[in-house]
């Protein structure tokens, strides 16, 4: 009878110390926070479409990869400034979520384009079409 | 017999028999935002079936043939104004305001209902040129993505015309306050998703 010892000792002043109430209601942003993200997040979209639109950087890769550092860190303004995230929201739950989401989504991302990619430029004809009517018997 | 005998000195056990109390809609937030991560791999799988199918015109019209930037430009600004006027949604919603908090509602509304505008004119334009789901992978790819984006924000209108109704009805109640904030996290999450949409469908279409 030893395990039922190992009772659940949830009393209410357990539940106190605990910092995080189960009615605990999600962080609201205020006007500044709200105000704050919609400046960013406009500016950060105004910068690549003008990039984009008026061909600024006469590379393309360079403003590809410059275009796409903004929507990251738009995206980093939108998380922060609208959807109030942080590392204390729900005990961490919500941050533990979005970060597991994260790793799959660069997972599914990259996997998908860097095995199609090769397959593509392994399967264009002409590589190795010619060969095998040649080969043909 | 000898272990169903007890000392008195023995400490007595309390066993819990009830769960604790759960506030009703305590654990909406995480489980919302979770039912969020898992919309956000449909994308991700969506965004990744476009990186791969992207450039398979199939002799078709790419997208510097069809894309037309301002419009984007405009359809970007409709999203992200909603966003703010949602922001001060919940704001006036804080300090317990029905009218104002149904008033940006509203607004919020329009903006939705102006970005669903300018995306049908834009697929109708597309169709109109023949440059259908069904002429290349390109655009299978492309209407599915920017597609079930814009169903998503079909969804969320609906939903914010009905929390409008419920608030009329019911006033700022603390379930009200629960669906406004799903709402809020919702609309917001689309804005994100916009951004890779814009970034990664229109403008590097462009530059390819």
């Amino acid at each position: 009878m030893s395990a039922n010892t190992h009772a659940h000792h949830h009393g209410a002043q357990d539940h106190g110390a605990h910092g995080h109430g189960h009615g605990e209601e999600a962080p609201h942003g205020s006007l500044a926070s709200y105000l704050t993200g919609f400046v960013l997040s406009v500016i950060l979209t105004a910068i690549p479409f003008w990039l984009v639109m008026s061909d600024v950087i006469a590379d393309k890769t360079v403003t590809a990869l410059v275009i796409m550092a903004f929507a990251v860190v738009q995206i980093v303004v939108h998380m922060i400034f609208f959807l109030h995230m942080n590392f204390r929201a729900e005990g961490g739950w919500s941050m533990l979520a979005m970060i597991f989401t994260i790793i799959v989504v660069v997972i599914t991302l990259t996997g998908s384009l860097w095995v199609m990619y090769h397959l593509n430029a392994n399967m264009m004809p002409g590589h190795s079409m010619e060969q095998m009517i040649k080969d043909a018997p | 017999m000898s272990t169903a005998t007890t000392t008195a000195t023995e400490r007595p056990v309390f066993y819990e028999v009830e769960e604790h109390a759960h506030p009703e809609g305590s654990s909406t937030a995480l489980g919302f935002w979770i039912y969020l991560m898992s919309d956000c791999l449909i994308f991700a799988c969506l965004f990744a079936v476009y990186g791969v199918l992207g450039s398979n015109y199939a002799a078709g019209p790419g997208p510097k043939d069809l894309f037309e930037l301002p419009l984007v430009a405009l359809n970007t600004t409709m999203l992200l104004l909603s966003s703010i006027t949602y922001g001060f949604a919940m704001l006036t919603m804080e300090k317990n305001r029905v009218r104002q908090t149904q008033i940006w509602l509203a607004i919020t509304g329009l903006f939705g209902l102006a970005f669903l505008g300018i995306e049908l004119h834009e697929f109708h334009t597309l169709i109109e040129m023949g440059a259908t789901p069904q002429r290349s992978a390109f655009l299978s790819a492309f209407f599915t993505l920017v597609g079930t984006h814009g169903l998503h924000v079909t969804f969320g209108t609906i939903w914010l015309v009905t929390l409008m109704v419920q608030v009329g009805r019911r006033g700022l109640i603390a379930s009200n306050r629960r669906r406004l904030m799903c709402l809020s996290m919702f609309w917001h999450f689309l804005d994100v998703i916009w951004i890779g949409v814009f970034t990664f469908v229109y403008l590097m279409g462009m530059l390819r």
